[in-house]
């Protein structure tokens, strides 16, 4: 295995919220009454059932509760044994699935504001992603400069499956916010489910879900790129977490020979979408979607042709190694550097800000 | 792509009908058009006609006529392709012959006809149409040239039906595999398709699926993109879940024989696609215990894939790595034509491959496949 590096930065990892009611102490009057007068249940997405071997690794799950929800676990099982300076918080909570806008604003406030309370300070390794709610495009730039003034918020947090394809330009004010608040937006798997989880309707099964999570980063990825997100905010930053990265080269391929062929639909495509890529997205680097064999996982570094894709993550509690074998074999010492450090401080600039404790309004 | 490639008129048409490719290929991926609405008339009862006419298609989509999205070229094909003799690109026997089964040295093209019965709601107007389009194919194709062979295309939301309409064209030799489209209501793999699946094992055919259909979901799990690009790369995404509901539902399991071939959806994220479902069913395979293999190896065995359009890195020697990953034996050349993003054959590969692998790229694996050795 390859030996981690002290300092660095797990972007994915996910505190998990107890239950609904953990919330109650962070929402008002009215919505703490709804919740109880109308028995809401847990917002629990069919994206990560808790008890899926996917969603908790085995020596992870805790013996009650869902995975995640333990802080001292956290330290213990992730922060502490990777040695990581920051930890990234992207909460993973239904509140995307609702389909009431006020309710939906309700829910991510407080989920904001219980991560600062019960974990960022808790533990001052931690750093927050803003979940917006983002079936209100207004509601969600209020969240995120609500959120921004405290420096511990590093990123906006986006399912990569929702309503519409994210590249489309009502969801534009929110790119604008993050650009010009120094937040990049990570784009997480995970499914809001108003929409079928293919292009072909709904599968079976938990596993066709979630392999087709890598699918949804494509055509995410296609929507952000040719929409003109980036030649319209060029300093935004975008990250994919739990989106797999072998399937990029060969996308980007495709998508590459079509923009020539066809460029002139989107003549505002002011770059290659390699270039693009190579300057605006990011990956995180579980789940590793290749073959043990580090000389088939260096062909295929080879084939990313940039060392400053990839930000080290654990994608803790989930399960996608064993042991401490989150950096896969293999690996020069060079570019462990690269995923634990350099790429991750490069892309989360707030990380070298210093933190005054502010209050959020 | 997406440029004229050889004159057509005057001394240039003399040239251009000469074979410029020395070595024998398969195209298999080529589509022929109508030249009239009214072309498929003879083939269908006259009650279609009148409804036709009165109705439309009504298929899995809201425009009357038209794709959804508009696409680069006239009909999506090239602009050099039109017959002399009018009529859309692809429509004429004798101007496909002398503009691409000549010179470019097709001792095989395989027949793949789009806008006919499938994605269509109404299910007794699409079985019609279907059989139509099959009827169609002999008479103007494939009994006028034996280098072309037909697809058996199938109402593919009727599985029943579907099924029947394969066995009627059991050990037709003017057929070489079934067609679906990639498109459709639910995953490909769900049981409502697996009679398509008996019919075809049991007469000894592959199952083509191709890229494109209607199947009334939008083509990225957020709904429907703004851009005709958005439609085309996702193609390969639609594909990649199409294979994976085929693999995870277990057809290849209850249909050990059964082969399947992708085609015009890429093949470069095979590798990926493959790997991804390995990994996910060691730690979730309590859900499919119908799975008895990997992921990997049950595509190793049952997938074939058409190269256009052939994935284009910046480094060519990536695309032959690739290449190794998926097997050399597994790709069958494909040009699309008449369709703007042709793949000239003799561009897509580069030089240094061997006189085997480059001969069953080309040829050989088609023939294989399609039994006509």
């Amino acid at each position: 295995m390859t030996s981690p590096i002290a300092g660095g930065v797990d972007c994915d990892l996910h505190p998990a919220i107890p239950h609904l009611t953990s919330l109650l102490p962070y929402l008002d009057d009215y919505w703490r009454d709804q919740v109880t007068t109308r028995g809401m249940t847990d917002l629990i997405s069919q994206s990560y059932p808790p008890n899926s071997p996917i969603s908790a690794r085995p020596d992870w799950r805790p013996a009650t509760g869902k995975p995640g929800s333990n802080l001292a676990e956290l330290r213990a099982q992730a922060l502490d044994p990777f040695g990581v300076r920051f930890g990234i918080c992207n909460p993973l909570f239904g509140v995307q699935m609702v389909f009431s806008e006020d309710m939906a604003v309700a829910f991510a406030r407080a989920l904001n504001d219980w991560l600062v309370k019960e974990w960022l300070d808790k533990d001052d390794r931690l750093r927050g992603s803003i979940v917006i709610p983002l079936q209100s495009v207004e509601q969600s730039v209020v969240e995120i400069e609500r959120c921004a003034q405290d420096k511990r918020f590093v990123q906006v947090l986006m399912l990569v499956m929702g309503d519409m394809p994210l590249g489309k330009r009502a969801y534009w004010p929110i790119y604008a916010t993050a650009e010009r608040l120094g937040l990049p937006i990570g784009i997480h798997a995970g499914s809001s489910y108003h929409n079928p989880p293919t292009s072909v309707g709904w599968g079976s099964y938990h596993i066709e879900d979630y392999v087709a999570q890598a699918q949804a980063f494509q055509t995410q990825l296609t929507s952000l790129i040719v929409e003109g997100v980036f030649a319209r905010h060029p300093n935004l930053k975008m990250v994919m977490l739990e989106s797999g990265f072998t399937w990029l080269p060969p996308y980007l391929w495709r998508l590459h020979k079509f923009w020539r062929g066809i460029r002139m639909e989107t003549p505002w495509v002011d770059r290659a979408p390699l270039e693009i890529v190579r300057s605006n997205i990011r990956f995180s680097l579980q789940p590793v979607d290749a073959p043990a064999e580090p000389e088939v996982l260096n062909r295929l570094f080879d084939h990313m042709q940039s060392d400053e894709l990839l930000l080290f993550s654990t994608d803790y509690p989930h399960w996608q190694f064993d042991g401490d074998a989150a950096l896969p074999e293999g690996l020069s010492d060079d570019l462990v550097k690269k995923i634990m450090i350099d790429n991750p401080f490069a892309t989360y600039t707030r990380l070298k800000e210093p933190v005054a404790q502010e209050t959020m309004p | 792509m997406n440029i004229q490639f050889r004159e057509q008129s005057g001394a240039a048409a003399s040239a251009a009908s000469k074979t410029v490719v020395t070595t024998a290929i398969a195209d298999c991926d080529i589509h022929p058009a109508r030249a009239t609405a009214t072309e498929l008339h003879p083939f269908l009862a006259k009650r279609w006609h009148e409804h036709l006419a009165i109705f439309g298609k009504h298929p899995y989509q809201g425009m009357m006529e038209g794709p959804p999205y508009p696409k680069a070229q006239p009909n999506a094909s090239r602009r050099d392709a039109y017959p002399p003799e009018g009529g859309p690109q692809g429509s004429s026997l004798s101007f496909m012959q002398q503009q691409h089964l000549d010179p470019n040295n097709v001792v095989l093209g395989v027949l793949n006809p789009l806008g006919t019965g499938q994605g269509i709601r109404n299910h007794e107007l699409a079985t019609a149409i279907c059989s139509a389009i099959n009827d169609w194919q002999i008479d103007k194709w494939t009994s006028k040239d034996s280098r072309l062979k037909g697809s058996i295309v199938v109402a593919n939301e009727d599985g029943p039906s579907a099924a029947a309409e394969i066995r009627k064209r059991a050990g037709d030799k003017n057929f070489v595999q079934v067609l679906l489209l990639s498109r459709t209501v639910e995953p490909l793999g769900q049981r409502r398709y697996w009679p398509i699946y008996e019919a075809a094992e049991e007469v000894g055919l592959p199952v083509g699926v191709h890229a494109f259909g209607f199947g009334g979901n939008p083509i990225t799990a957020s709904g429907w993109p703004s851009f005709y690009i958005e439609e085309m790369v996702g193609h390969s995404q639609c594909q990649q879940a199409v294979l994976a509901s085929l693999v995870l539902e277990g057809v290849f399991e209850r249909y050990p024989r059964l082969k399947m071939i992708m085609i015009e959806a890429g093949f470069g994220w095979a590798p990926s696609l493959s790997w991804r479902l390995d990994k996910n069913w060691k730690r979730l395979r309590d859900e499919v215990p119908h799975l008895k293999r990997l992921p990997s190896e049950t595509i190793r065995d049952h997938i074939w894939w058409t190269t256009q359009p052939m994935e284009d890195p910046e480094r060519r020697d990536h695309l032959l790595e690739l290449i190794e990953w998926i097997g050399w034996d597994r790709l069958l050349f494909a040009t699309d034509y008449p369709h703007w993003d042709f793949d000239e054959p003799s561009r897509v590969l580069p030089p240094g491959i061997s006189e085997v692998n480059r001969e069953a790229f080309y040829l050989n694996n088609a023939v294989k496949l399609y039994g006509l050795a």
